[in-house]
């Protein structure tokens, strides 16, 4: 295991709020590798983001984190005060956000906002900073890079912005790459385009790389690992080879179902769907949360789904297979 | 920018030439002007007199034409009441109300911009309710008032301050914490809801997670953004200082232009009423331009189009 750069367990955030607490993140183990890419798959609101927002320290006011285990690099991240905290983020682990639009500070030129970040970290001048911001800017394939580097966000399209955005997450060489949703506010020649970058910096840098998103087009494309989250729980987690060829929830089946594939699915024929929605995140629950959904549901289910195992690949159900 | 300037100076000068046709219609609206001249129990042929030596007897559009040829050669007329040249009048007490302006603004920033960043930061703790109390308070009592107020306690039982006069830095004190706290309320407020609105702005999260620490992030990130429509009302709330130190400067008998106002009201000496109103109504307008060219320069959308 001395590979591993990210090793959390028991994860729990919970949002308090008028009607009770919101448990959006409910006891969730999972590690990344490094050089290794996790996907977290899921639909809106299962708590993917806030799972990413929980390992920076981002939650938002009013949002609880508890951990049995955050270890980062061989440090607790339990622990850390939020000036400790600072010294981390940024510089050995950087987050890229799903809104590039509104993502940077548009008072500011990309430049000075490239830069910022390394001068604290790296305690480097701005000859040395600006430097390094322009080979980054090169790097994730803007060209220009000189003129870019003063300009202001509103110059740039969401693509441009978005490449900053993966650049400034670079400037400080960072050991793990959060991106929350990446892709999803850009149209898909730029998303293919955005997640090749991703996975050549991965390749070049060996940078791990976390990926949250609800497309499993993107997985396919880029996971090495896979966690599946349904209502703020990890339901199957393991290779992406595994899951794709040998689901074995039946929410990751589900999901599998509903990606039209060319050549595989048949014309006129209805894609799969998911019926019914997620239930309340508030208040406790117990049993198999994907049970009002779920086709093969038996009154067992109603009891907590038993943890279940093949070499690179758990789940949680009372089938071994689907 | 270029243009977004000469076309904001347009403006002005179309919004000056409007107020002071105001100014000057205004004026002739309140009452015969002729009958004030003369004075208290003045006869039909003194009136008649009067009329004629300030040309009151010609139509009003040529008398709102030739005060306007006048002021643009920089001549306001001759005080009725004063008996001296009223631009010579006019400027020697620009500097006091000028001064009086600008550090009852600066007071007013100074304790409302800090004020209104730890509301925002500390949004619906004591801390905001403390700071919000502090602005209703200042919105809620009249400046004459509280200026009272201010000599009942630091003049009269305290005896710290002079109560009136304009001779030392001591006799500024209390107009200027009296004008300052009754405009002060309007900016914390706009510097809470806009820190607030800010704080939670994508832009934000994307500076805490490269690890700024939380000055960096408030006053680097936050503030310049939240503070743009802050500059707008800087201006508009200076012109509007201007205005309340009439009340200011009489209750304090500050020699500045307010209480010159005030005493050539009391007189009915037009050319000084019409000479001041029409001085701070430029003033304002041109604090309103200055507003809009330092927002368009804070802002880099307006700046670079």
């Amino acid at each position: 295991m001395a590979d591993t750069l990210l090793e959390v367990e028991g994860l729990s955030v919970d949002i308090k709020t008028g009607n009770g607490t919101l448990h959006t993140v409910r006891n969730i183990s999972f590690s990344v590798k490094r050089g290794e890419t996790l996907c977290l798959v899921g639909e809106s609101g299962c708590g993917k983001s806030m799972t990413s927002l929980a390992i920076m320290d981002l939650l938002p006011k009013g949002a609880k984190r508890s951990a049995r285990q955050l270890v980062f690099a061989g440090e607790d991240l339990t622990s850390k005060k939020a000036d400790q905290f600072n010294v981390l983020r940024g510089n050995r682990m950087a987050m890229i956000f799903q809104e590039p639009m509104t993502a940077l500070n548009p008072a500011y030129t990309i430049g000075d906002q490239l830069m910022e970040g390394y001068r604290r970290h790296k305690s480097a001048g701005i000859a040395e900073a600006r430097d390094r911001a322009v080979f980054l800017l090169n790097k994730v394939g803007i060209a220009a890079a000189d003129e870019r580097f003063g300009q202001y966000p509103h110059q740039l399209s969401g693509g441009l912005r978005q490449r900053v955005m993966i650049a400034m997450a670079l400037m400080c060489g960072p050991e793990l790459l959060i991106a929350d949703e990446p892709t999803t506010a850009l149209d898909v020649t730029i998303q293919a385009q955005i997640l090749r970058l991703l996975a050549e910096l991965r390749e070049e840098l060996g940078i791990a790389i976390i990926l949250i998103t609800h497309d499993l087009g993107v997985v396919a494309r880029i996971a090495d690992q896979v966690a599946v989250m349904y209502a703020g729980e990890i339901v199957e987690q393991g290779r992406a080879t595994d899951i794709f060829s040998d689901p074995r929830h039946p929410y990751t089946r589900g999901l599998i179902d509903c990606i039209p594939l060319p050549g595989k699915t048949t014309p006129g024929r209805k894609l799969g769907v998911i019926p019914g929605v997620v239930p309340s995140l508030i208040g406790e629950i117990t049993g198999c949360t994907f049970r009002d959904r779920c086709a093969h549901a038996e009154a067992q289910c109603r009891e907590p789904p038993p943890p279940r195992q093949v070499p690179h690949h758990s789940w949680r159900c009372i089938l071994e297979d689907a | 920018m270029t243009f977004f300037i000469l076309k904001r100076l347009g403006l002005a000068i179309l919004v000056s030439l409007a107020v002071s046709a105001i100014a000057f219609f205004l004026l002739r609206i309140s009452g015969d002007i002729a009958i004030a001249i003369a004075g208290e129990g003045a006869r039909d042929i003194d009136i008649a007199a009067a009329r004629q030596l300030h040309g009151l007897d010609r139509p009003l559009i040529v008398q709102y034409w030739v005060w306007l040829l006048q002021i643009f050669n920089g001549d306001f007329g001759q005080s009725i009441f004063f008996k001296s040249d009223v631009l010579s009048l006019v400027w020697a007490k620009l500097p006091v109300t000028l001064l009086l302006g600008v550090l009852s603004l600066a007071f007013a920033l100074v304790i409302s911009i800090p004020l209104g960043i730890l509301a925002a930061v500390f949004a619906n703790s004591w801390i905001d309710r403390l700071a919000l109390s502090v602005a209703v308070v200042g919105q809620a009592l009249p400046n004459f008032f509280f200026a009272l107020v201010l000599i009942v306690l630091f003049s009269i039982t305290l005896r710290w301050l002079p109560v009136s006069g304009s001779a030392t830095w001591a006799h500024y004190i209390m107009p200027v914490i009296a004008l300052g706290y009754y405009v002060a309320p309007a900016f914390m407020r706009l510097v809470r809801a806009g820190m607030i609105d800010v704080l939670s702005a994508d832009y934000i999260r994307t500076a805490r997670a490269k690890g700024l620490p939380a000055h960096i992030v408030i006053f680097k990130h936050a503030l310049r953004n939240a503070v743009m429509p802050v500059v707008a009302l800087t201006a508009v709330q200076l012109g509007y200082l201007l205005g309340g130190s009439v009340v200011i400067e009489t209750i304090f008998a500050l020699d500045g232009l307010g209480f010159l106002a005030y005493q050539s009201i009391t007189h009915k000496d037009f050319p000084v009423i019409q000479a001041v109103v029409m001085l701070l109504s430029v003033l304002y307008v041109l604090l309103t331009l200055l507003g809009d060219i330092a927002n368009a320069w804070l802002n880099p959308r307006l700046r670079i189009s």
